[in-house]
């Protein structure tokens, strides 16, 4: 039998900062005054916050230790489906720390700031080439002000051609944020129910595909990891009917020079750069959600937008219609940078060769464990595949259990009981940078679990045992949230 | 493996999808860079950059130069930290929670206010956020209010978020002495929310309790926004003040500008409040022995539970800048933030009226924190044009934000900037 990574190992307790340090004990070095005390109102002035006082070796130990408790891409395989969880190369950190564009000030002169500008001239560029789509703004922060950005995208040109619509299509396998983000712009989500092979029919479109409804709002490939087949059809009963299509591009790692999204009929569609472009997750950000549409939708991008005039870059501010700033300044710019060197290190091949072997991989792992988990479509995927706990229920084992599991052996558990269309869903995307033999560990680690969910149950009920701490207590947390130490 | 799949080639893994939708030809990419040519390509747009690292850039406006501790960098660049996901499962992920919570706790305090959030994208969204909560808490209440003093990308971003809603949008203006006038909620009771920013834009420290006092008698709920959030080492805090909700850019704690990304939306808010904050919350808890833990927690605020009805969109927060900013905290502490503010403080002090020696005049002659705005009597260009070649950015000119302030400058100081920077500015404008 194998040996799996999950192994015992030395940790050390740490309190809460608060619980540390002394007064007058200080992490970091204040410059000298050089200038004379100025005088400030009385009634301004405060006390200042009640922060402990810690030591530099104070605030380095507390964050190692802080950081031993974590686990990361670097650390093991991390496959949770719809995140891409691929290993983010080092060489993009670096480029991002460069002093000239670390330093840079946003408000500087458009003269001042080329290589920023040319760099985000050419990521907008990159994205246009490998979406088919013209237009981008590099603005949104993270794929949900993406949505937020697209839809209201939707709502602008609806109302340039005095058309009055207030809901929108969203298909039973969509991401939360989906009717989250359509709800923000004032539209009305309609649930779409996706067909029995988990595939989303252009009849069901056709039936509730009115003068009233803005669109729809997709994800192709959808959260079941499977290829939206009939998407062209479906775009074009969708725009007959005077409607925009949106693709949630977070599952755009599967497709990257395999689909042109442009052909498929989409309007408007987000990439979301720390899962397909490498970007780190940050334990929940930083992340970057640029918007791509076509050409005709472009004026109503969000302002400003970087532009090329011969040799120089500058930022333009959008016209009437463009639906104005979502970001304070230009978005997570550092973020930008890492994506656009992800690009530029990988060229065309190697994206398209990513793709391949995210989906590929998927594949491998769907193939080789559905003899031991229930697989509710049993049909080729795309970058992540989804099984459920139906075959452990008759032990009283639910998919929590075996993720938890899982962590013992030293994996990251999937993605659970998403997407909700999918009882006790596990779906699992171990990404393109996973080889062979890790995969086959991964492999060899759920299929123990799923043993030992008939033998010894009770196992997995107490899971996990090698971490910090043992199960935590949820409801209790949101029944007494206690928010602030 | 794709014997395995039974596909015989990688192109066959993809024959589910139909001709029509298919990439014709390769991406249109420029060709694969290795990492030593990847550098050297990073060197020429380096060059490109024609005010970099060496020049003292007095601007501040929404982006700060502060000293940030190589501590930070090293902890930062943690790969358990930053290659880790949203922290879906507590057991592997007590690292990032406890950093967050803590970030939560010491974000509360430095805003006077009983908890904050784990972070908004940046300070303009979490102003266009807290402006819907407002919206939400008063339910019935369909109008709110800004002050013109505050960012003026802020307030655009303001805008795009409400574009789309019934909600209707007022501008309070400012007065001559830089500060907002109030004196439109007189007699009004259908305004949900109204935000001041203090510091504001100009670096005019708002008289915040009378601007609390004015907003909580015509009805309304008192957003605090800032920019600049070193300030609350030295005055009073937004809670401090009154206010419901505190919000604003937490970039100053730790953050480089980076061209103004990635920045940190702080957000804070009073306790009977916390339902109906937006974006990720963790809180504390116990696991089966007993042991103090940390979780992410309620969650029926959110996206992925609630759906349409969500307090918002909003998914990923800025994680890692936000443990960022934590740490920023934790090193400088308590005592150390207030002697910086201080010096902060002082430095600007000095060159205002270094400046107002040589002849300026600021426009305000409200107190300040960092910046402040300043005419002069000539044409300020030609000074200008002589300090960047002497590696010095001398402000920001204001006419392209303030039409009416066209040809005032807004400076900042901070500790970056020594005393003979300033003076060296100072002397260029006696010419």
């Amino acid at each position: 039998m194998k040996e799996l990574p999950g192994t015992r190992g030395l940790i050390l307790n740490e309190p809460l900062l608060w619980e540390k340090g002394k007064k007058g004990r200080r992490g970091m070095s204040i410059p000298a005054a050089d200038v004379p005390r100025a005088a400030l109102e009385k009634e301004l002035l405060g006390e200042g916050p009640e922060f402990p006082d810690l030591s530099e070796v104070d605030v380095v130990r507390h964050y190692t230790r802080l950081s031993q408790w974590n686990f990361g891409i670097d650390t093991g395989m991390y496959p949770l489906g719809s995140c891409t969880m691929k290993y983010n190369p080092k060489a993009n950190e670096r480029q991002a720390a460069t002093p000239e564009l670390a330093s840079a000030h946003p408000m500087l002169a458009d003269d001042q700031v080329q290589g920023a500008l040319h760099l985000m001239y050419d990521l907008q560029e990159f994205l246009a080439g490998i979406t088919g789509l013209p237009g981008v703004s590099l603005q949104p922060a993270a794929g949900a002000q993406g949505e937020l950005a697209g839809i209201l995208i939707f709502a602008a040109w609806h109302h340039s051609r005095h058309s009055r619509r207030t809901r929108i299509l969203i298909p039973d396998t969509a991401h939360g944020t989906n009717p989250a983000s359509a709800a923000l712009c004032g539209f009305q989500p309609v649930p779409v129910k996706s067909g029995p092979g988990g595939i989303l029919e252009a009849r069901t479109v056709a039936e509730l595909m009115d003068e009233n409804i803005a669109g729809i709002m997709l994800t192709n490939p959808n959260t079941l990891g499977l290829f939206e087949t009939q998407i062209r059809e479906i775009a074009d009963i969708v725009h007959a009917k005077g409607g925009l299509v949106y693709n949630d591009g977070a599952n755009m790692n599967a497709v990257m020079g395999i689909v042109d999204a442009a052909r498929c009929g989409v309007d408007v569609m987000h990439l979301n750069l720390h899962k397909t472009f490498s970007t780190p997750h940050g334990g929940g950000g930083p992340g970057a959600g640029p918007v791509c549409v076509t050409g005709e939708l472009a004026k109503f991008l969000p302002s400003p937008r970087v532009i090329r005039e011969g040799e120089t870059c500058r930022l333009a501010d959008g016209g009437p219609d463009s639906i104005g700033r979502v970001h304070g300044f230009f978005g997570n710019f550092s973020v930008l940078v890492r994506a656009y060197c992800y690009i530029r290190t990988m060229g065309p091949e190697n994206l398209k060769k990513a793709s391949q072997l995210a989906v590929l991989n998927a594949n491998y792992l769907k193939e080789k464990l559905k003899g031991d988990l229930h697989l509710p479509y049993d049909r080729p995927c795309m970058h992540e595949c989804v099984f459920s706990d139906a075959r452990q229920r008759e032990h009283k084992v639910t998919t929590l259990d075996m993720a938890k599991r899982l962590i013992d052996f030293g994996f990251h558990p999937p993605t659970i009981y998403f997407p909700l269309v999918v009882p006790g869903a596990i779906m699992i995307e171990p990404t393109e940078t996973e080889c062979k033999d890790d995969l086959d560990l991964f492999i060899e680690a759920l299929k123990r679990v799923a043993r030992e969910a008939k033998e010894n149950p009770e196992l997995l009920r107490q899971a996990p045992q090698r971490c910090k701490l043992k199960r935590l207590d949820e409801t209790g947390a949101a029944r007494r949230p206690r928010l602030c130490g | 493996m794709l014997a395995v799949v039974g596909k015989k080639s990688l192109e066959d893994l993809f024959c589910s999808i139909p001709g029509e939708c298919r990439f014709e030809g390769e991406l249109p990419l420029p060709p694969a860079l290795n990492e030593w040519r990847l550098e050297a390509h990073f060197r020429e747009l380096a060059k490109a950059m024609t005010v970099n690292q060496d020049f003292k850039v007095l601007i501040g406006a929404g982006s700060y130069h502060h000293h940030i501790p190589e501590t930070i960098r090293a902890l930062a660049s943690r790969s358990e930290f930053l290659t880790a996901y949203t922290p879906y499962q507590p057991e592997m992920a007590q690292g990032t929670l406890q950093g967050i919570f803590e970030y939560q706790t010491l974000t509360a305090r430095l805003l006077g206010m009983d908890v904050a959030n784990a972070s908004m994208y940046d300070g303009a969204s979490a102003l266009a956020e807290a402006l819907l909560m407002g919206l939400r808490i008063a339910k019935k209440k369909t109008r709110v209010a800004v002050s013109a003093a505050i960012h003026p990308h802020y307030r655009q971003v303001v805008k795009t978020y409400l574009q789309t809603t019934d909600f209707e949008l007022l501008e309070l203006p400012y007065l001559a002495n830089g500060r907002t006038d109030l004196s439109a909620l007189r007699n009004q009771d259908d305004i949900a929310a109204v935000a001041v920013q203090s510091p504001n834009f100009f670096g005019v420290l708002e008289d915040l309790p009378a601007a609390g006092a004015a907003i909580h008698a015509a009805g309304a709920l008192f957003i605090g926004c800032f920019t600049e959030p070193l300030a609350f080492g030295l005055v009073k805090s937004p809670g401090q003040c009154g206010a419901d909700i505190a919000c604003g850019e937490g970039q100053s704690f730790g953050l480089a500008r980076s061209f103004g990304g990635s920045g940190l939306g702080m957000f804070a808010c009073r306790e009977p409040y916390i339902r109906n904050l937006p974006g990720r919350l963790v809180g504390e808890t116990v696991d089966l022995d007993g042991k103090r833990g940390f979780v992410l927690t309620l969650a029926t605020r959110e996206q992925h539970i609630r759906r349409e009805k969500a307090t918002s969109n909003i998914c990923t927060n800025q994680g890692l800048c936000a443990l960022i900013a934590a740490m920023y905290m934790a090193s400088i502490g308590g005592s150390g933030l207030r002697e910086l503010a201080r010096l902060n403080y002082d430095k600007s002090e000095y060159l205002k009226r270094e400046l107002q020696k040589a002849g300026g005049k600021p426009v305000f002659d409200s107190p300040t924190f960092n910046e402040f705005v300043m005419a002069f009597d000539d044409d300020f260009q030609p000074a200008y044009r002589r300090l960047l070649e002497k590696k010095i950015v001398a402000g920001l000119e204001l006419g392209r934000y303030y039409p009416e302030l066209a040809g005032r400058y807004l400076f900042c100081v901070t500790e970056t900037t020594e005393k003979e920077d300033l003076d060296e500015v100072v002397r260029e404008v006696r010419g």
